[in-house]
Formats: C-alpha cells, structure tokens, sequence
C-alpha cells in the first residue's frame, strides 16, 4: 500500500546548517498495517511523514501510494490518497467554518469543486451519523464554527474528515501530543476504531513508548534518518519499554536520555 | 472667528442636502469594501492592488464611452480589467513567491503607469449630458435607486459563490492553509481566484466612480484601500454588536455596504463642520487606526500584565 524506496532529504545543503533529515529510507506496508514510528527528537519521523504527504519534494528515491507513484506530485495532489491528522489541533480544521462545512470540505478531496452547492442534504444525514460514532456530541452542534471546539474535539473531527472517504493510507502525526493525557487517550481509542473498522492502512508517529508498542501491528524505531529497528507480529506485541530503551542503545550508540520519549 | 460665530455659522439644512450624496457615493464605495472584504477578510490577504485597480476601473469605463460604447459594457469591460490587475497580484505572489502585500504594491505601483497610458492624461470628462451614464451625481436619488440594484445583486452573489464548493475552498484557504492543502486544495489557484474577483468588484465601483462624479482622475484611487478597510471594519463591528450570535453571511456582506455608507456621512459630517479637506486622508487613517485598535485594546482591558499585577501581583511583595 505504501513503497518508499531508498528516499533522501538534506535540508539546508552547503550550509552550516545541512541536515540529512532521511538517509536512504526503506520501508514498505501492506495493506491493513497499521505501523506506529518512534524515535527521539530530530531522528526523522516526522520528515517521513511530510515526505509521503508531499509537503516538499524528496532529493532521491521514489514513494508509491496504492500503486500510484507520487514521487513528483505535491501534497495538494496526493491529497486524495491520504487522510492526515496533525499534531497542532489547530491546522486540520478550517475554525471560522462550520462543523459540516469542514466534513463537506473533507467529502470532496481529490474530487473537482465546481459551483454546485457545498453541501447536500444526503451528506448532512452522513456527517450526522459519522459524528454520533465518535460519541461526543458533535452530531448536535454541526452548525457551530470548529473554532469554539477544544483540541481533542477538533482532533477527533480532523480524524473523522480524514478517514470520511477511505485513504488509501492515513497518516497520524503525534497527533495526541498536544492534548491532555485522558483525552490523548480517548482520541486515540478512535483512532484505532477508525482504523480497524475501515481496515485501513495506517502511519502513526508517536513520542510516546507505552502508546507506540499498545497500538498497531508492527512498530518502527528511526534515529537518524534512518529506520534502525522493524519489528512486527508476534514479536511487536510482546516488546515492552524496557526492550525498546535498550534496542535503541544497542542500534544506536547512544542512549534515550534526555528525551521526552523516556519522560512519556 | 469665536465659537458662538462658527456654531450660528453651521447650517443643518445644509447637512441634510449632503445626505443623498453621500449615501449614493457610499453605496458605490460599498461595491470597493466587498472586493476588500474578499481579500482581507476572507483570503486573509492584505491586498493593496485596489488603489491602482480602482483608478484603473474608472479609466476604462470613461476611455470606452467616449469611443461610443454602451455605459454597461464599458462597466463589463473595467471588471475584467480590474480581474487582471487582481490576477497579476495573485501571480506575482503565487508563481514567483513574493510576499503578498509586496506583490499588491508593485501591481498598484504599475498600475498607475497603465492607468495614464489608458487615458493618455491625467483626467478625462465624461459628461452625463453627452453620453448615456449608469448614473451620475445630478440626480442623487436615482444614483442611490441604481447603486442599491447593484450592490443587493452582488450581495446575493457573493452569498451564492461563497456557499459552493469552490467558494468554500477559497474560504478553507483563507482559514487554514494546511487543512486546504490536505483536503487536495491548490491554494495558489484559490487565491488566484480570489484576487481577481475582489479586484473586478473594485474595478466596478471604480467605474460606477467615475461616471457618478463625471470624471475619471489618476488620482481617484489613492487611499482606496484605506477606505475599503475602514468600512469593512466599521461593517464588522456593527455586524457583531447587533446581530450577536445570529449571524448570516449575507447579512454581514450588507454590514459592510452600511459600513461604506456610514463611512460617508461621517465624512459630510466632518467637512459640514468646516473641518479642512486637505486633513480627510489623515482623519480616514486616524478612524481605521481606532477600529483596528478597539478589538485589541479591549481583550487587553480584560487581560494584560498590567492589570494582573493590580488583581494578584504585589501580595506577596
């Protein structure tokens, strides 16, 4: 579902400043995986992510989502493979807009928007639907503008608008980090209902150790723009912190210290 | 002169016989703050191209009606030359990365050679006894009749586009570039979009301008902008404080036209009061400095350093 061969980004090139933030990065998912990404600050997760959305282009190496090699393609036109959620609660949901407006927006990625009306009565009775599985009570407020909701409501809608029409791969990026711990929590229950529900291919990045080894199928650990530890099945869930701490020693000659990963 | 002499000076049947004019030119104007309304409010886009895009509406529709063509056409025609100029913005900021008030500036500042090339002087006459105008500042009362039918069409327009999939995009552009984005959005073409139907809305009020007053002048446009703000804002306000939470869209763009209109009765009140026209720029700057204050001001009357020293600091001194 997702094939991302040998990809390398250098930000700031011949300068001072030049960071090798993905070094040859390999990694392929099948469909229904739902991978989540850990590693320390500056290890490259959330670069990856950004590589695959299309935020900018990738120096070398190609990414193919479903099949369809987006490689050249900014992120405005893979948008309709992807869902995204982002960690700024702030940046998936459009707050002068309406709760359904936001959903309609969401209905129609990758589709033309032409002059028809943005929303029709057939959505609005989806939307409402939709919104009563995520349990709180949006379905109600649907006329309200997304700016008077809290950030895990406005995560929760931004998850929903990701996953309205089925990615081909959803893309989490510590999208639970800005929130409270009981509603970080609560998101991420649905995140992993959204996920197996829809049987959905999925990329979660995370700081966050316990989280990283409860949810998902197979778990990557990357330092240094590279992926160092693939790890899947059976032997996924039955990792523990204690394991991940020392791996990463092992794997990268250097310790966790210091990071918020040992503080999660 | 003492003051008892300047207040017996004042004459307010003398105020009154400015009204009409005032509405009408307010109601043309209102046509402007639209176009602002676009880019500021909803683009979020601080688009200076309507100074030279303004001047550049009335220049067309006077040029073509003096070569014989129909005042309607000719107001069709500024409309889409006020497209372009808003197009060459959007082009310069998206295509070739300018920053966007910067682009506007340069798009205003060429406009202005453009405009004295399209007229060949600095002002040209149009007068409403030789040629077929919409309307015109000789009768006041048909000229508010005409600029009401305008701006209620543009009105529903607005609320119309701005309703449809492709309207709400430019909306989610505006709001939050990233979410546009990744909705499959092409924010450049958005804001392309948005750019040239704000400045074809100057462009006509330009030339609804220029036929009114029965001219066309390079001048005409300096401060447009200014203007536009300053009634987009004083709309806004108005639009909170009266309609609290039931607010409408529609609604809202028709606060903004009565902000145009309020803009110009202050402005007769002012120079009823025998205050210097050569100060009007500074006072219309002076007015949208205030109302861009107010909001801030007033969530620092609630909240600032200052005052939580007062409430809480010092206790423990």
């Amino acid at each position: 579902m997702l094939d991302i061969t040998n990809v390398s980004k250098t930000f700031n090139a011949g300068t001072v400043n030049e960071k090798r933030a993905l070094d040859s990065v390999e990694l392929h998912l099948n469909s229904g995986d739902f991978v989540t990404v850990i590693g320390s600050n500056g290890a490259g997760k959330s670069t990856l992510l950004n590589a695959v959305a299309g935020t900018w282009p990738v120096d070398s190496g190609s990414i193919v989502i479903g099949g369809q090699d987006v490689t050249g393609l900014p992120d405005y036109k893979r948008a309709s493979l992807l869902g995204r959620v982002f960690q700024d609660p702030m940046t998936g949901t459009a707050a002068d807009m309406m709760i359904e407006e936001n959903l309609a927006l969401a209905a129609r990625r990758g589709r033309r928007r032409g002059l028809r009306w943005q929303i029709t009565p057939a959505e609005r009775e989806v939307f409402h639907k939709r919104l009563q599985s995520l349990g709180l009570g949006l379905e109600d407020r649907m006329g309200i503008k997304v700016g008077l909701l809290s950030g895990g409501q406005r995560q929760a809608l931004t998850l929903l608008m990701a996953t309205l029409q089925n990615p081909r791969l959803l893309l989490l990026d510590e999208h639970t980090a800005a929130l409270d711990p009981t509603t970080a929590a609560k998101v991420l229950e649905l995140s992993d209902a959204v996920i197996s529900e829809n049987h959905l291919t999925a990329l979660m990045v995370t700081h966050n150790m316990k989280d990283a080894i409860r949810h998902g199928n197979r778990l990557i650990m990357m330092n240094d723009g590279k992926i160092i530890l693939d790890v899947s099945g059976e032997e996924k869930s039955r990792l523990t912190k204690a394991d991940l701490l020392q791996k990463f020693s092992e794997l990268s000659g250097s310790t966790l210290e210091n990071d918020r990963v040992l503080l999660s | 002169m003492g003051i008892a002499e300047y207040f017996a000076s004042l004459n307010f049947m003398t105020l009154l016989k400015v009204v009409p004019g005032n509405v009408a030119q307010g109601l043309v104007w209102g046509i402007l703050a639209l176009g602002v309304f676009i880019t500021y409010k909803i683009l979020d886009f601080a688009d200076l191209t309507v100074d030279g895009s303004f001047a550049t509406g009335g220049a067309v529709t006077v040029m073509l009606i003096l070569a014989g063509v129909p005042a309607p056409l000719a107001l069709l025609a500024a409309v889409l030359a006020g497209c372009l100029a808003g197009l060459v913005t959007g082009l310069l900021h998206t295509a070739l990365g300018i920053p966007g008030i910067l682009a506007s500036i340069l798009t205003q500042i060429a406009l202005f050679s453009v405009n004295l090339n399209i007229m060949g002087k600095a002002n040209q006459a149009v007068s409403v006894d030789k040629y077929a105008l919409v309307l015109s500042s000789r009768s006041n009362s048909t000229a508010i009749l005409i600029g009401l039918v305008f701006v209620a069409v543009i009105i529903g327009l607005l609320y119309w586009y701005f309703g449809t999939e492709q309207g709400c995009a430019i909306r989610a552009t505006g709001c939050t570039p990233s979410m546009a984005k990744a909705q499959g959005i092409n924010i450049s073409s958005m804001k392309l979009l948005a750019l040239s139907l704000s400045n074809g809305l100057v462009a006509l009020s330009g030339g609804l301008t220029a036929q009114y007053q029965g001219f066309s002048d390079i001048n005409m446009g300096r401060g447009a902008i200014v203007i536009g703000l300053a009634a987009v804002i004083i709309g806004d306000v108005l639009h909170s404080a009266i309609m609290r939470k039931k607010q409408n869209f529609g609604v809202r763009l028709a606060f903004v036209v009565l902000g145009s209109i309020i803009y110009y009765l202050v402005i007769g009140i002012v120079l009823w009061l025998k205050m210097p026209t050569n100060d009007m720029k500074l006072f219309t700057a002076i007015i949208v400095a205030i109302f861009l204050a107010v909001p801030y001001l007033k969530e620092r009357s609630r909240s600032s350093f200052a005052r939580a020293a007062k409430n809480g600091g010092g206790h423990n001194a």
